[in-house]
């Protein structure tokens, strides 16, 4: 994972908190795409959609080639990996507690069957 | 437990799963061996919460832990971790409390933009499936969460991740 070609994750939430923008990173999982494309895909103006591109390439989402006067848009190498990594930590520190957990569990076992024991006897 | 642990293999530990539900929602589960009357008594009597809700491997200290735990009643926990000198608070009110199947709380440290935060315990043949919801308020507290723990690289940030973690982790945790 090429760590500096991703935004701050709250850039890509943000990006990805509109529907048109999902819609485009969508439409560009498919294929690349110009602007102009992208466009008339989502029936917006140009200006429209820079500023949508502009927001989804802070986040290091998109990434964009000018060639001639065509700018193409294609996926960044970022994606939502951060996301993933964040929730994969925050998945450890619970399991760990969980593994506590089991021993409390355990050991509640043990003094129950005990205590089942005594009242019988 | 010594003893115990020489005349019988440790068990393989369940596995715990985590899931961004959507925009508002995390989830966590996992099984435990034993009914749901013990998993609840091990999350809602204080003195055994405090045992396993801030595990050493991840340099946690459980500093003080009192919880009412009545539906009104409040919480209060303070932990360490060791990287960091001051010591972090987490805190609520339990909105309902169901015994061996329910638990409800606020976690209001967040100052409004705290999650709420619902434990189920469903047994099922002696093992009690544990499902951790906590709903945020909006979508932008969530990535908010998640974004203030990874600005960016592992390195560097890893300790303010860790922070994040013990404060996400206690947020949800305590009860």
């Amino acid at each position: 994972m090429v760590q500096y070609t991703c935004g701050p994750l709250d850039a890509s939430f943000a990006a990805l908190s509109d529907a048109t923008r999902r819609g485009v990173l969508e439409q560009l999982g498919r294929a690349d795409a110009s602007i102009t494309d992208l466009a008339g895909k989502f029936h917006m103006t140009l200006t429209g959609m820079k500023k949508h591109v502009g927001v989804l390439e802070q986040a290091g989402l998109v990434t964009t080639e000018k060639v001639g006067r065509v700018r193409t848009c294609k996926l960044g190498l970022c994606r939502l990996e951060k996301e993933t990594a964040w929730i994969e930590k925050y998945r450890q520190l619970w399991a760990s507690r969980f593994d506590e957990l089991d021993k409390v569990v355990e050991e509640l076992k043990r003094k129950e069957k005990v205590d089942g024991r005594k009242k019988r006897t | 437990m010594d003893a115990r642990r020489e005349r019988e293999p440790t068990p393989m530990k369940n596995p715990t799963t985590t899931e961004r539900k959507s925009d508002r929602e995390l989830v966590v589960t996992r099984t435990f061996n034993g009914p749901a009357r013990i998993v609840f008594e091990a999350w809602t009597r204080p003195e055994l919460l405090k045992r396993w809700w801030a595990p050493k491997s991840f340099g946690l200290t459980m500093i003080s832990c009192e919880a009412d735990v009545r539906a009104g009643g409040t919480y209060r926990l303070v932990f360490r971790h060791d990287a960091f000198p001051e010591p972090m608070a987490f805190f609520g009110r339990y909105l309902e409390v169901t015994p061996h199947s329910r638990l409800v709380w606020t976690n209001e440290e967040g100052e409004g933009s705290g999650q709420i935060t619902t434990v189920t315990f469903e047994e099922r043949g002696g093992k009690t499936l544990l499902v951790m919801h906590d709903l945020y308020p909006s979508k932008e507290a969530l990535d908010a969460a998640i974004a203030s723990g990874s600005t960016g690289g592992t390195g560097e940030t890893f300790e303010q991740l860790d922070e994040l973690l013990v404060t996400l982790g206690a947020s949800v945790g305590r009860s």
